[in-house]
């Protein structure tokens, strides 16, 4: 199986992976980069093929969950560049991914004017080729391929795929959460021992505190800010984190019975939270549990936000895109808000540097905005992080759950997952890679083969052994008959009845020169005598021709031609007696004992 | 073989009959018919399919013991001839349900059974006769050889290749393997270790049921008390790596039982050669399996870590411990900054982005991240996506930390943090854990914090039981104290409701941090050292509950009444008072009114409330010497002074309001033997009579309280309580005597009262001797006339009977509460009304406390009266009520209310009824055997009794609009 990646390897952002497992070649996720944008933003596709078409090549491509960095580049891929094979996700990536990849088409090309990038037509007609696959439901791609999607975590509707052709199988686990946080279950996968585990290592070298303490202290800051009558801004990004934390907050409000209002700005998540009421069979325990009551995404506490509700008097909560507060509605409320003390920003996740977010975060208090406005900054700014990828103890549990017999390390710093990689090895004992981007790496494989073996031979061996242990190699005579691709186990009799050939013997023969006066007859008896005493639970006969059978092997005595003194043991037996030939032979060039009676 | 059998069959069948005849119940004839009824179906069953419907049908019905060796002959003998494999299964099954039948000894089937187990080729019906086996065995636990035979048996088809008849074998062995070495021989001694080989060799069997069914049977072995050996602990160990989660949920169970037979042993820990004691090593591996694959094996695995309490220390406290590190570096966890915060003295501010950066550097080579220890076993139980898996590892968090404080301090930052749980059955749980434990802990103040937080939560059950929490919590500062305090009032002002629940909790609160509390009177009180502040309001609940805090402290805290107050020291006098069960008595200096005060180690006897209520009891009984207007008089003192003496002390209130209305009773009885009407000739005073037949029936309503109301009555009081009953009876029977005209009437009266007596005499025979002198002794006394007389003979001895009894002693019962019941909701404050259209219901959440009641899923009912005097009886469900604390419950529970239209909103009442029946009583009474009383006179309803105040509700059904 060699997987090779033309995105992705070793850094985080453009996933995508090329494996070819048992003949086949699967593509899986298509993401793009989102700090490039230009060519290198998209994974370069001229890799998998120098020359002919992708759809020719691909037997399929997977897309492990809606995350743009993990399908991106999809329509590009697809339309583009062509490729006309089928496409497989779940159902919630199916239904959310058009959304969010139109909504960055829209950045792109009506703000920045990006000309040569994929329509609105292309986004549909790359949908059309999706296959929509249901967990744990193994789907035949064709004859041999055949994939099973297991459940992930991460965001709604992401899953790992298990891809098998044969006995070969390899896990792609995408993005997954080994701890359930407050909308989403953990990932879980059954002891599958594939080959070859591929799973991200975002969070290679970091073992998380508790979600608790983190979920404790938002609530806490949040409830104290509203009850200060301070209004809390908290940027996100429309969907993922930002549904956890309206849940965490609409139950928190539920529980102690809060009347500050909580506001979501409009746009693309009402479409959002409307697909994450649909798929309630993909988050947590609870909702899953309570939605026959009610459904937990029907926020009874969360309203649509109105620009103008910005200015309302009283405490109020206020989730507004985009969450590094670089451009949009929570600029724009960031502003109006930033120069009362009694607000709040809270900044849920990770901001990149030049962005008004990371500013204020390292502690600027006075920004320069457009227009050589100078804002100050007085309100409270806290920083929380809420990150559903696994950490390093999730991913050994996963590996530890799945058994696979190698591991390959993706979507990571190098650096980072050299620790993983040393740890994995470590302590199960198992072989792991980390190649860089475009590197591809050869696993050999041990495929094992059935064998058909006959019911007769079978129990006439069982019955000659003693009891069955399932634990325990056994020796088993039989023929192997290899016969259009497909094996079979028989007896040697059945074998040459089936082949119709005859039977041919084959005997060995051996001569052992014997030092003894007496005469063959006499020589012959006292070979008879000897194995008969060493022989004990043989049938040993003395012939009246004068040869000695122990069993079927024939022992006869002659005088040496040129040495009356010596004497010529003739020992002869098939191939199937040659344990009991070969032994015979030594035990008579040992010589016979001198024992004259 | 067969037709031999059927000879027997038949042998068998008409000497059945024939002894069936002689007996002369019709009942049994029917029984003989039954095994050939089902002899002549099966003959004439044609095809397997037949035969089978038969053997269904036969099924259905029950046999007796008597016939069931017949049944089973013929059963065998068709089993014989059976081809179909289906058929024969059935009739193996009917096998052993038949040997299942009490009154059967099946060892005379147990032959034909092992007979036909070795013919048998199908492994189902194979399987299914081992299970018939196994009810033979179980049926038969004192016979040794049967035991060994069948234990043989199972050994033999432990090779069979179908994984049932291995599963059957196997627990055919865990069941019947041989228990007492002491009993059997050395031989045989043997046999018994084969027994844990042979089972323990099937722990590697290929299928995983067989493997289930191995550690099962291995289990049950354990069960019937077999020692299980200490090389099994390998075996099991092995298992835990298993691929199926029912093998691996069944190996955590065998190592936890191991590890509690050889806790001290030593095992070796592989890859070093360091050796630990077992139970650790057991720890430790069941700590692994908290994060498995399969919840149902982590909840396994979570429960059972709570019951090992062998467990050295350092092992356990690794199970709240995950290193947490950030790119390689050690990170302290949130609650070992929360710690560092409050140890240094800096509350937590403004914190800033990177506060949490990780600090040290860590060894790459030191950093385990799979741990075969314990490592972190709770943390990860703890956030599991399961609140299966959550609930069982707070409850053995509980389990470990009430036997080690160590441990306890420890886990106090988790169970913290559960109260944060998404679902609330976890929350409350840990709260409830918390409690539990509360004697080994003191709270931080930081972890006060994140505890107070939840007392905003909307659940009622969460605060209720934060409550309880905080009533036997440690708090560590003044500062902490002032928090909860705080804390507490915000809860009042926001859920009025909790009002009673937070004055208690501050009483606790109070009495057991008097020290804290003594550096905030000050504060508390706002009182300023050298001017007067205004006085607080004393009707506010929020200084009540001040004051409740602030005076339990002082009763163990000299020095602090020094600091109240004038208005504090009359607040104090009203609230003692008004609220004594939360008020204690305090000794103030200088106050002549509560100087008295009684400390609290006096026995009740000495107690003078208590003597008091003695005397004035005394008082009364001896009243039969003074005349009539003054024992009305004393009567109608000695009520006022106990109903006075049952508000002031909460632990007399029972026996005070019981004997009080015990006297009224006798007030009223006498009040109605003085009525004039008796002196008067009969037709003159028709209307008159009304006063003594309105206390006839006052005094009947009046004994049925006594006797139902209280919890604590006992056979003493009841009887007294009945014979007052008797006596109002009797003023009944002589009123409508004396009222009606013409003796047609009085004949059922008459009779009807004499059935009463002689119920009483029947029931309370063995108490009579007590009741010398009283009416119903001198009437029992009488009877045998009374049985012959004339009805106005029978009026007339009953008038003179009454008029001379004596008024009897009512002892005391020990422990006596009175029941009682307070709505909470619906407050019935509400202006505006419930709409609801006409005809439709309406669903009224009804709250309730309910104290002293016994067995409230059935006595407590809920009432609804409409103005149209129309009233509805309502029986809430068993599961609305709730069990808080000992004596007391909480209903919760919808009452839908539905009317017709109205013109405009009127009120409903709403009340609390207490059903009671006088014959439920009876059955526990020795003195009437059982079976008398069938099961639907018990459960059936006599009458009620409101024990509650009613609540009026406003409501407006509307007409339906077309």
């Amino acid at each position: 199986i060699p997987p090779s990646r033309p995105g992705a390897g070793q850094d985080v952002g453009r996933s995508c992976i090329l494996v070819s497992i048992g003949g086949k070649n699967v593509m899986l996720d298509c993401g793009m980069h989102m700090g490039f944008n230009d060519d290198r933003r998209f994974p370069d596709f001229s890799y998998i093929t120098r020359n002919g078409r992708l759809t020719d090549f691909l037997d399929c491509v997977i897309i492990s969950h809606f995350h743009l960095d993990h399908c991106g580049a999809l329509p590009y891929f697809s339309e583009m560049v062509g490729y006309d094979g089928p496409i497989y996700m779940t159902h919630p990536t199916q239904a959310i991914c058009p959304i969010l990849l139109e909504d960055y088409r829209k950045i792109a090309v009506d703000k920045k004017g990006e000309a040569n990038f994929f329509t609105s037509q292309m986004i549909k007609d790359c949908m059309k080729k999706v296959v929509a696959v249901h967990l744990h439901q193994t789907v035949q791609v064709d004859d041999e391929l055949e994939i099973k999607a297991y459940y992930a975590g991460h965001v709604l509707g992401a899953a790992m795929f298990q891809i098998k052709v044969g006995s070969e199988s390899v896990v792609y686990t995408g993005d997954y959460n080994m701890t359930p946080d407050r909308h989403l279950g953990a990932a879980w996968i059954d002891k599958c021992r594939p080959n070859l585990l591929i799973t991200e290592s975002t969070y290679a070298t970091t073992i998380r505190d508790s979600k608790r303490c983190r979920e404790r202290d938002f609530l806490k800051k949040v409830h104290e800010a509203v009850e200060r009558g301070g209004k809390v801004l908290i940027p996100v990004f429309a969907l993922g984190r930002a549904q956890e934390l309206c849940i965490l907050l609409e139950t928190f409000w539920e529980r102690m019975n809060l009347k500050a209002p909580i506001y979501f700005s409009t746009g693309l998540t009402e479409k959002a939270n409307h697909y994450y009421k649909l798929f309630i069979t993909w988050t947590n325990q609870k909702i899953r549990k309570t939605f026959v009551q009610r459904n937990m995404f029907e926020f009874k506490h969360i309203k649509a936000f109105d620009r103008a509700f910005a200015d309302n008097p009283g405490p109020m909560v206020v989730f507004a895109t985009p969450g590094m507060l670089h451009a949009g509605q929570s600029l724009q409320i960031f502003r109006k808000w930033a120069g009362n003390e009694k607000n709040m920003v809270i900044m849920p996740g990770y901001c990149v540097q030049g962005t008004v977010g990371h500013k204020i975060l390292s502690g600027q208090r006075k920004l320069e905005m457009e227009g050589r406005q100078v804002l100050e900054v007085k309100m409270q700014v806290e920083y929380m992080s809420f990150s559903a990828h696994a950490d390093a103890k999730g991913i050994m549990q996963l590996v530890g759950q799945a058994e696979p017999e190698n591991v390959l390390l993706v979507h990571g710093e190098a650096k980072k997952m050299e620790f993983l990689k040393q740890k994995i090895e470590q302590e199960f004992r198992v072989n792991c890679y980390m190649p860089a981007n475009g590197e591809t790496v050869t696993l050999p494989t041990s495929p094992s083969i059935p064998v058909g073996i006959s019911l007769g031979l079978l129990k006439r061996e069982m019955a000659q052994g003693l009891l069955p242990d399932a634990k325990k190699p056994r020796l088993l005579h039989g023929t192997l008959i290899m016969k259009d691709s497909n094996f079979r186990l028989v007896s040697s009799e059945q074998a040459l009845k089936e082949l119709g050939l005859a039977e041919h013997q084959l005997r060995f023969t051996c001569r052992v020169h014997l030092h003894d006066p007496r005469k063959e007859q006499e020589t012959a008896l006292r070979v008879y005598s000897h194995l008969k005493s060493v022989l004990k639970d043989h049938c040993v006969q003395h012939l009246p021709d004068g040869s000695v059978t122990v069993e079927s092997i024939l022992i006869q005595a002659a005088a040496h031609s040129e040495d009356p003194g010596t004497k010529v043991l003739l020992v002869s037996w098939t191939y199937q007696d040659e344990e009991l030939g070969s032994y015979l032979t030594s035990l008579l060039k040992k010589g016979l004992p001198q024992a004259a009676s | 073989m067969a037709a031999h059998l059927k000879k027997r069959v038949y042998e068998e069948f008409t000497k059945v009959v024939q002894q069936e005849e002689i007996a002369t119940k019709k009942l049994r004839l029917t029984k003989p018919s039954k095994s050939a009824a089902l002899h002549i179906d099966l003959c004439k069953a044609t095809s397997p399919a037949d035969a089978l419907q038969y053997l269904l049908q036969f099924a259905r019905k029950p046999v007796e013991a008597e016939s069931v060796e017949g049944v089973v002959r013929i059963l065998l003998e068709h089993y014989y001839k059976e081809n179909d494999p289906s058929v024969r299964l059935k009739i193996a099954s009917l096998l052993g349900l038949l040997s299942k039948t009490a009154g059967f000894s099946p060892d005379c089937i147990m032959d034909d059974a092992i007979n036909i187990l070795q013919n048998e080729k199908s492994h189902q019906v194979l399987a299914q006769l081992l299970d018939t086996l196994l009810a033979i065995g179980t049926k038969l636990p004192e016979n040794q050889a049967i035991q060994m035979r069948l234990v043989d048996v199972a050994c033999k088809h432990l090779t069979d290749t179908s994984h049932g008849v291995r599963n059957k074998c196997l627990q055919l062995l865990g069941n019947l393997g041989s228990l007492e070495k002491s009993v059997t021989k050395d031989g045989e001694g043997l046999a018994v270790r084969d027994v844990q080989k042979i089972i323990g060799d099937y722990f590697s069997d290929q299928d995983p049921r067989v493997r289930t069914a191995a550690i099962k049977a291995m289990l049950q072995l354990h069960e019937r008390g077999l020692k299980l050996h200490q090389t099994i602990y390998n075996q099991a160990c092995k298992l835990l790596s298993d691929d199926y989660e029912q093998v691996r949920s069944a190996a955590v169970q065998l190592i936890w039982v191991v590890s509690q037979l050889y806790p001290e042993s030593i095992v070796p820990i592989p890859s070093s050669n360091e050796e630990i004691r077992l139970v650790d090593d057991a720890f430790g591996k069941i700590c692994h399996m908290v994060s498995d694959g399969s919840w149902v094996v982590r909840v396994q695995a979570a429960k059972l870590l709570g019951s090992m309490e062998q467990v050295s220390s350092h092992f356990l406290e690794q199970t709240l411990d995950k290193k947490l590190m950030s790119d390689l570096r050690r990170k302290r966890t949130a609650h070992e900054r929360a710690k560092e915060l409050y140890s240094s003295g800096e509350f937590s501010s403004g914190r800033k982005w990177g506060d949490d950066a990780p600090k040290e550097e860590i060894d790459t080579g030191a950093v385990n991240l799979i741990e075969s220890g314990a490592c972190g076993a709770f943390v990860h139980g703890l956030e599991d996506e399961m609140y299966e898996v959550r609930i069982a590892a707070v409850e053995a968090l509980c389990m470990l930390a009430q036997s080690s404080p160590s441990f306890a301090e420890k886990c106090l930052d988790f169970l913290v943090d559960m109260f944060n749980d998404e679902i609330e059955e976890v929350r409350l749980q840990s709260i409830h854990t918390m409690r539990k434990i509360s004697n080994n802990i003191t709270l931080r103040e930081d972890q006060l914090d994140t505890v107070l937080a939840v007392l905003e939560d909307s659940s009622r059950d969460i605060r209720e039981a934060l409550h309880e929490l905080l009533c036997c919590t440690n708090v560590s500062t003044k500062e902490g104290i002032h928090l909860a305090l705080v804390e507490l009032l915000k809860n009042l002002t926001k859920y009025p409701t909790d009002r009673d629940s937070i004055w208690k909790c501050l009483k606790f609160l109070g009495s057991r941090h008097p020290t804290l509390v003594l550096p905030l009177v000050p504060e508390l009180l706002s009182t300023h050292p050298f001017f007067d502040t205004a006085e607080p309001d004393m009707d506010d609940p929020a200084y009540i509950a001040v004051l409740v805090l602030i005076f339990n402290a002082a009763k163990t805290c000299p020095t602090m009444p020094a600091l109240f107050s004038d208005h504090t020291f009359r607040h104090y006098a009203y609230l003692r008072d008004s609220l004594s069960h939360l008020v204690p008595a305090l000794r103030l200096p200088g106050r002549k009114l509560v100087s008295s005060a009684v400390s609290a180690n006096i026995t009740p006897h000495e107690d003078p409330s208590h003597q008091f209520l003695q005397q004035s009891l005394e008082r009364v009984y001896s009243l039969q010497h003074l005349d009539p207007q003054g024992a009305q008089e004393l009567l109608e003192l000695t009520i006022r002074d106990l109903q006075r003496l049952g508000e002031l002390q909460s632990e007399l209130a029972g026996v005070a309001d019981f004997s009080a209305t015990y006297l009224r009773c006798q007030l009223l009885l006498i009040k109605a033997l003085q009525e004039k009407l008796w002196n008067v000739a009969a037709p003159l005073y028709l209307k008159q009579s009304d006063l003594a037949s309105a206390a006839a029936k006052q005094i009947m309503e009046e004994t049925y309280k006594m006797e139902f109301m209280y919890s604590g009555v006992e056979n003493k009081q009841v009887v007294i309580i009945h014979h007052m009953r008797l006596q109002a009876k009797a003023l009944q029977l002589i009123v409508t005597a004396r009222t009606t005209r013409g003796v047609d009437p009085l004949f059922g009266m008459c009779e009807k009262f004499l059935q009463e007596v002689d119920f009483f005499q029947r029931c309370f025979i063995a108490d009579l001797p007590h009741l010398q002198d009283s009416f119903v002794d001198k009437l029992l006394d009488l009877m045998p006339r009374l049985m012959t007389s004339k009805p106005v003979e029978v009026v007339k001895i009953v008038q003179t009977m009454l008029r001379q009894s004596t008024f009897l002693h009512l002892p005391l019962p020990e422990q006596i509460h009175k029941a009682s019941a307070t709505i909470i909701e619906p407050a019935g404050e509400s202006d505006n009304p419930l709409r609801f259209t006409s005809g439709l219901v309406v669903a009224l959440d009804v709250d309730a406390t309910l104290e002293h009641v016994q067995d409230p899923q059935n006595t407590v009912k809920v009432q609804v009266l409409y103005p149209d005097g129309q009233a509805q009886m309502i029986h809430p469900k068993p599961a609305d009520f709730r069990n808080p604390g000992p004596g007391r419950h909480r209903l919760i529970t919808q009452v839908y209310l539905s009317h017709t239209a109205w013109t405009e909103p009127c009120q409903v009442e709403v009340r609390l009824l207490l059903a009671y029946n006088s014959n439920s009583r009876l059955p526990k009474s020795p003195w009437i055997e059982g079976g008398e009383v069938s099961p639907q006179v018990e459960t059936s309803i006599e009458g009620t009794i409101p024990f509650s105040k009613s609540v009026k509700v406003y409501i407006m059904p509307k007409p339906a609009r077309r």
